[in-house]
């Protein structure tokens, strides 16, 4: 009886293995790839028909003329799209408040004559170091910065941040957020346009 | 907490118990063989699988049968995800071209998923090939989702047959489980991931050119690959820069669908949930959360359809919520507070219409607090173990609750099939410390509880306690338990005892700070998950035998109702005073001990 079970069981597991971990992808893949193609493979975002990000996947702005993402904590250096990760800090380590301190100062040394409060989200690192959004105030909170590098009415980056901020699922779930990537090649197609 | 936010707590559970009751009516047609609206299309694959597997479908098994079926089947499976991980290198649909994996990891992923515990010492995008993923992680689960499923419906076969010798066929349950209720939900729920942007694709990851470079600083190696050092024996810094992102690609909608509804929780990408590819939009966070609870509720409704009393599967799953709904209002008020050290940094933490504000380290813009911390406590209240944000960096409170969750043991909704035996079996408990004050002999849907039943029923109880415990204790007392903490104080202690429970439990959510990935955890961890899953399968396997030999005694004045009020109290207590009782010294020194030094 013993052997028979163990037939049984190597088999159920090989057919099921071929339905559930080789057709079932497939199938998903085929009809995914013929229905959502771009979603499917990444959102990539092309200028000039190069790739030059996802629309799902933040990256790195720290230049006085680009709004700025949430900090992230992938490694060897942020927004390391090939490895996610998150800091991990405790809410009492006392690196994370290091960290912190260091993101607000570098915030006020960028925009000296700037005294808001700071959004949160703007200092504190995502959960995936990849997050592509930040909050409408935070976009808000630097788009005087952006203006003046830029040579901007501070009115026309604020119109910009309204055009690349997508709201709550059915006004509901989820939060209000502003595409970073989507915002910062905005601007540059501004500049090309003057 | 704003209006919206309750709002948004509220429709929710709303939407979950909707969706339950069909869903649990339709899987009991599954389970009693009953012709299903799927049944013209799949039948004849049905069939086919039992002929090609040598499956006699109308053979019955009994208890120990049953339970060597189990074994068996999750045994092959582990064998498969262990080689698919050892020979990735050689095999195909490698783009990345990623070697082998290490033989502790390739041991401690194999047991995660076949015991669906889905543990993650795994970097998805950096370690694991699309072929491991799919035809090893993602098959596993399928089956190990429906394998807790099959458990299930056999221990209420025990309540529904009488003076019978078997508890149903574990083949023909595992495999209808798949083919009826997870394949269908899984294809549904795919697409709709795939529409909002999860990636499905077997290209190599996409190189994409940065808008602007990315400097930074890494230690000069020399010749030899070594560390070079100044005077001062400090590693020399180097400026490094960066033109180029890499966008991980992969078969991730189909295997996050599964991931979701089968209770599994391990992530196609290291940072699971939190990765925008996995979980791109508010849209997609809805349909993740809500799948994590959908079928384990829906099965409480199972229940009662299937032992003909539809009011008892009621009072299980209003037992459920009336655990899970204040500690996730509990625990979502506790993140927005946000944290007091930036008090006095000139950060503003309040919550508006244009910020999440909050405690937002380790979260995600787009999920905010809210959206973090319903689906922290679900996922917890489940033992899926997926992430949408990083338990590690909540707060003291906020951190805690998913940890209690856990250690309530994983019967508060709990894995698919898994969690609602635990629960039957927290009931079995419940009448038979209500029988020991009224001096009756005490019975559940019409069985008597008697010695083996208890027995079983305490040792199931105790065992997972002991090896939470065990473990932590070896955790914390040994330099390569210690070696993994990552945080300092009592925070750190909470990593360990946060990991343990996770094994134990068969949870797969993390502190996840904690580095898992070394030989003490990966070997210790896989056999604690191994014991949780196995050593309270077999029990609940002879609970289900001894009672389904036994007549059914018609209730009498004697007879405590289980569906009532004051059931579902009763039975909230005992769970609650089991779960406090056992684990309050240990909270203390972890999260406890961190609230009252914030």
């Amino acid at each position: 009886m013993l052997i028979k079970m163990i037939k049984n069981a190597v088999m159920s597991l090989a057919v099921l293995t071929v339905l559930t971990g080789i057709i079932y992808p497939l199938a998903v893949t085929g009809i995914s790839q013929a229905v959502f193609p771009e979603r499917a493979n990444g959102s990539i975002i092309m200028k000039d028909g190069k790739p030059v990000g996802s629309a799902l996947v933040g990256q790195q702005f720290d230049g006085p003329g680009y709004f700025w993402g949430r900090p992230s904590a992938t490694t060897p250096y942020p927004y390391n799209g090939a490895l996610s990760s998150g800091s991990n800090l405790g809410p009492d380590n006392p690196a994370l408040v290091r960290e912190v301190q260091a993101r607000v100062n570098a915030l006020h040394a960028a925009d000296p004559g700037n005294k808001k409060p700071i959004p949160v989200d703007l200092v504190t690192s995502s959960g995936s170091g990849l997050d592509p959004d930040i909050s409408p105030a935070a976009a808000l909170y630097q788009a005087g910065r952006v203006a003046r590098a830029r040579g901007l009415a501070e009115a026309q980056v604020r119109a910009l941040i309204r055009a690349n901020t997508t709201g709550r699922f059915l006004g509901i779930f989820g939060e209000p957020a502003v595409n970073v990537l989507k915002l910062n090649l905005a601007l540059e197609g501004l500049k090309n346009k003057n | 907490m704003s209006g919206n936010d309750v709002l948004q707590i509220v429709i929710y559970f709303t939407v979950l118990v909707l969706l339950a009751k069909p869903l649990g009516i339709f899987m009991a047609r599954v389970y009693e063989g009953q012709p299903v609206f799927l049944g013209r299309v799949l039948g004849p694959f049905e069939r086919l699988f039992y002929r090609l597997c040598g499956i006699q479908p109308e053979e019955e098994m009994g208890w120990k049968q049953y339970a060597l079926a189990v074994l068996l089947f999750s045994l092959s499976g582990m064998f498969a995800v262990y080689a698919l991980q050892r020979f990735q290198g050689a095999l195909f649909l490698n783009p990345q071209k990623f070697p082998a994996v290490t033989p502790g990891l390739s041991f401690n992923t194999a047991v995660s998923f076949a015991t669906n515990t889905n543990w993650q010492n795994y970097g998805g995008e950096s370690t694991l090939s699309y072929l491991t993923q799919m035809a090893g992680l993602a098959v596993q689960n399928f089956v190990s989702a429906a394998a807790g499923m099959a458990v299930l419906v056999a221990l209420i076969r025990g309540f529904k047959r009488h003076a019978a010798n078997t508890i149903g066929n574990f083949w023909v349950d595992m495999t209808r489980g798949v083919l009826y209720i997870l394949l269908p939900l899984s294809v549904l729920y795919s697409f709709l991931l795939v529409s909002q942007g999860v990636v499905q694709s077997f290209d190599k990851y996409k190189t994409v050119a940065l808008t602007q470079a990315v400097t930074y600083e890494t230690p000069k190696l020399d010749a030899l690959g070594n560390p070079v050092k100044d005077a001062k024996g400090n590693p020399v810094m180097m400026e490094s820069e960066v033109r180029q992102q890499q966008i991980p690609l992969g078969p991730a909608a189909s295997q996050v669908a599964i991931k979701q509804l089968g209770t599994n929780g391990g992530g196609f990408f290291n940072t699971n949930s939190a990765h925008p590819l996995e979980d791109p939009t508010p849209f997609s966070n809805f349909l993740e959360c809500l799948a994590i609870l959908l079928i384990p509720a829906a099965l409480c409704l199972t229940f009662g359809e299937m032992v003909g009393d539809r009011r008892q599967g009621w009072a299980l799953l209003i037992t459920m919520m009336l655990v899970l709904a204040p500690l996730t209002v509990l625990g979502t008020w506790s993140e927005q507070g946000g944290n007091p050290h930036f008090a006095s940094m000139g950060i503003d933490q309040a919550a508006g219409a244009l910020q999440p504000g909050g405690n937002m380290e380790g979260k995600e813009v787009r999920n905010g607090i809210v959206s973090s911390t319903v689906w922290a406590t679900w996922t917890t209240a489940a033992s899926n173990g997926s992430v949408n944000s990083m338990h590690d960096s909540y707060t003291p409170l906020g951190g805690m609750i998913p940890l209690v969750l856990i250690q309530l043991g994983e019967v508060i909704f709990g894995g698919v099939g898994s969690g609602l035996y635990g629960m039957l079996i927290f009931a079995i408990l419940t009448v038979f410390i209500a029988g020991l004050m009224v001096g009756r002999t005490p019975e559940y849907l019409g069985k008597k509880i008697e010695i083996f039943e208890m027995k079983m029923a305490a040792f199931m109880v105790l065992i997972v306690n002991a090896l939470i415990k065990i473990g932590t204790a070896l955790g914390v007392s040994t330099k390569a338990g210690l070696a993994g903490i990552s945080n300092p104080g009592p925070h750190g202690f909470s990593e360990v005892l946060y990991a343990f429970s996770s094994f134990a439990d068969n949870n797969g959510s993390a502190f996840a700070g904690l580095n898992g990935n070394s030989l003490f955890y990966n070997t210790i961890g896989g056999m604690i998950m191994f014991i949780g899953r196995f050593w309270v399968i077999i029990p609940v396997l002879a609970i289900a035998g001894s009672l389904a030999k036994k007549k059914h005694v018609p209730a009498g004045l004697g007879t405590l109702p289980t569906h009532t009020p004051l059931f579902v109290v009763f039975l909230i207590g005992v769970i609650v005073v089991v779960g406090a009782l056992t684990f309050m010294p240990s909270l203390a020194l972890g999260p406890i001990a961190e609230m009252f030094t914030h």
